[in-house]
């Protein structure tokens, strides 16, 4: 009886870290930088926009982290790390030549192509620009297929502002509808200085036909998600990504659970409508 | 197939199943409790006693009787031998700049489960569930399963904290099995033993037996009749599922955390509960690393550990993701309940939290509301 569990047993494939050289570092800010990866051998794999990785640092363990590149044309895979915990700041430490492991890509993906024809109002806290790169990069890239792009960015401070230059040729080539803000300004800050759901009422979208993608601590989810309801845009539009522990992130070991969903196996993105009563509920 | 077998026929099965390489994992008296270990010999099961049960309590007595399978379940499940508390699943070693990943050898020891009940049958099924019927699945567990082979034993003697009536898993195994026996003590000590595969059935085939008359079914039916009427239903699992998800802020969860110790034994001893995680480590000289996968609980603070702390710090959190995770939202992840009424979290809770009681009192203030 137990010899045909095979048949109907899900895929084997996932639980064994794939080594890749840090083939190109750069630090973004004070505790944040972006390892590029390149596979030992083959080609390297392809996450959807959206999809993490589980990145494994010699002797010290393993994290999930968002993919943070160009998914379509990029060789190398594209990771923007914080350096906060034991891993992270192992990962962060890594120089060009280290071979750290990689294991994905896991999870479901930003809706671009649902989002196709439409208005697209990006809105990321801090840390949270990088898991939305991918999709921003894609939106530039079919620039024509989607109507007006309204970034919003806002961080504690100046200095965690990631990728400024970027971001700004993006607003310059692209037709974005660019707006900055910091939590607390410095003496070089001239920009707006609160926080970022203050950008949402004078932002350009058009409610009826636009898709929001917010990334960023939970309680600026919370608030930026009511900020675009207020502006009619309905909560089945409006899209987040979900942040829980993970050891295994192919749904055997438990962690990620919020109620009755698996942030790795059903996330990490989720419509508002989809999380908004389970966030609702202290330390669920 | 069917047949009854006479007591000393258990004997012939821990036989064959050694003679065709299973190991052979029963039931044992040790430490005064009833433990799983291997066995070479039917003597060895624990002839003559029963379990007396109770919240936070677990007691040995004699039963005055030879039953073989007079008591109902201790400490362990059969989830330390699928689910194995602690499996290194990685050897990682430094080569050329680079690094060697080994994967664990498959495990090939093949065992033979003797004395399952209904109640973790229906847990074998949850877990086969979980660890190996999504997208992904356990390798480990996946190998540990397909060398098992069960021979499931029906309940006549449900302790005190046995609820598997009102889950739906027990007193008898209704599919789950090689082989299923139950043993009745009318008089004539015997058992009724009916095969649930091909492979059972070979393995009854090599037993000495007699016929199977409509006396001994009768007989058997009534076994698993009388432990069910004893049990009753102490869980109406019915509405639970909305009545947990409707009241997720009620305030019995600030008294059970008065109670709770967050001791993790609920968890531990349950036979569904299959969180894990995983500790990576590396050797003095930072050659060779190792990921060892090893038994984890929602009753630990580190479990929700993130950047910028925990997200279940109060005990109230953690019980209430264990107690809506078992009987609520199980059900929505894997579309199967999560609770099989084994009693085990009852038993071996060392301050005797009882999950039939704290349904019951959210249950009635929500009756009192409407």
């Amino acid at each position: 009886m137990a010899q045909t569990l095979t048949e109907t047993a899900g895929s084997l494939e996932a639980m064994t870290p794939v080594p890749y050289a840090v083939a190109a570092k750069r630090q973004d800010t004070y505790d944040t930088w972006t390892l590029e990866l390149e596979p030992q051998n083959g080609a390297p794999i392809v996450p959807g926009p959206g999809q993490f990785n589980m990145l494994y640092a010699f002797g010290v363990g393993e994290v999930p982290i968002s993919n943070a590149g160009h998914f379509e044309t990029e060789e190398r895979l594209v990771h923007t790390i914080r350096a906060v915990g034991a891993v992270t700041k192992a990962l962060c430490a890594a120089e060009v030549g280290t071979v750290i492991g990689v294991r994905g890509p896991f999870g479901n993906t930003w809706p671009i192509e649902d989002a196709k024809g439409k208005d697209v109002v990006i809105v990321a806290g801090g840390i949270g620009l990088p898991p939305l790169r991918p999709a921003i990069y894609h939106v530039l890239k079919y620039r024509e297929d989607y109507g007006r792009f309204v970034l919003l960015y806002g961080a504690r401070t100046p200095s965690d502002l990631l990728f400024l230059d970027e971001v700004k040729s993006w607003q310059r080539d692209y037709d974005v509808d660019l707006d900055l803000t910091v939590d607390a300004g410095d003496t070089d800050w001239k920009g707006k200085v609160g926080l970022v759901t203050k950008l949402i009422p004078p932002a350009q979208f058009d409610a009826d036909d636009a898709r929001g993608f917010i990334v960023g601590p939970e309680i600026m989810m919370k608030f930026v998600a009511q900020e675009l309801m207020n502006r009619d845009l309905p909560a089945k539009s409006i899209y987040v990504s979900m942040e829980r522990t993970m050891r295994c992130g192919v749904g055997l070991c438990g962690h990620c659970q919020i109620g009755p969903t698996l942030v790795c196996r059903d996330g990490a993105v989720y419509t508002w409508d989809e999380v908004e009563n389970l966030i609702a509920v202290k330390e669920l | 197939m069917r047949a009854v077998l006479a007591p000393e026929a258990l004997e012939a099965i821990v036989e064959v199943l050694r003679r065709r390489d299973w190991r052979v994992v029963a039931p044992t008296v040790r430490d005064k409790a009833i433990v799983y270990g291997e066995i070479a010999s039917a003597a060895e099961l624990p002839v003559g006693w029963k379990d007396v049960q109770a919240p936070g309590s677990y007691r040995l007595e004699r039963r005055g009787d030879e039953a073989r399978f007079g008591y109902a379940v201790g400490p362990q499940s059969w989830k330390r031998e699928l689910l194995a508390p602690s499996v290194r699943l990685l050897q990682i070693e430094r080569a050329n700049g680079s690094f060697k990943v080994a994967k664990k050898a498959a495990e090939t020891a093949r065992t033979a489960f003797f004395g399952v009940r209904p109640c973790e049958v229906a847990a074998i099924k949850i877990q086969d569930r979980v660890l190996i019927g999504g997208p992904y699945a356990d390798e480990d567990y996946l190998e540990r399963r397909k060398n098992s082979f069960i021979i499931a034993v029906n309940c006549g003697e449900p302790a005190e904290n046995c609820f598997c009536a009102s889950m739906g898993t027990g007193p008898k195994a209704e599919d789950g099995y090689d082989l299923v026996l139950t043993e009745i003590l009318d008089g004539s000590h015997r058992f009724l033993a009916e095969a649930g595969t091909d492979e059972g059935a070979e393995l009854l085939a090599e037993l000495p037996q007699q016929p199977a008359e409509e006396a001994d079914t009768a007989a058997a039916e009534k076994v698993t009749d009388t432990a069910r009427e004893r049990m009753g239903i102490t869980l109406d699992r019915s509405d639970v599922h909305e009545l947990l998800l409707a009241n997720l802020e009620h305030e019995r969860y600030d008294d059970v955390a008065k109670r709770c110790l967050a001791c993790t034994n609920c968890t531990l001893a349950c036979p569904t509960c299959f969180c894990t995680t995983v500790d990576d480590a590396n050797d003095l000289s930072g050659g060779a690393g190792e990921r060892i996968r090893e038994w984890d609980s929602c009753f630990t603070a580190q479990y929700s550990e993130m950047h910028g702390g925990g997200t279940r710090r109060s005990l109230q959190s953690r019980y209430r993701q264990w107690l809506i995770h078992k009987l609520a939202t199980w059900n929505d992840q894997f579309d199967t309940q999560g609770c099989v009424g084994c009693g085990r979290c009852i038993t071996w809770c060392p301050v005797g939290i009882d999950i039939r009681e704290e349904v019951v009192a959210i249950r009635v203030t929500q009756e009192a509301k409407s």
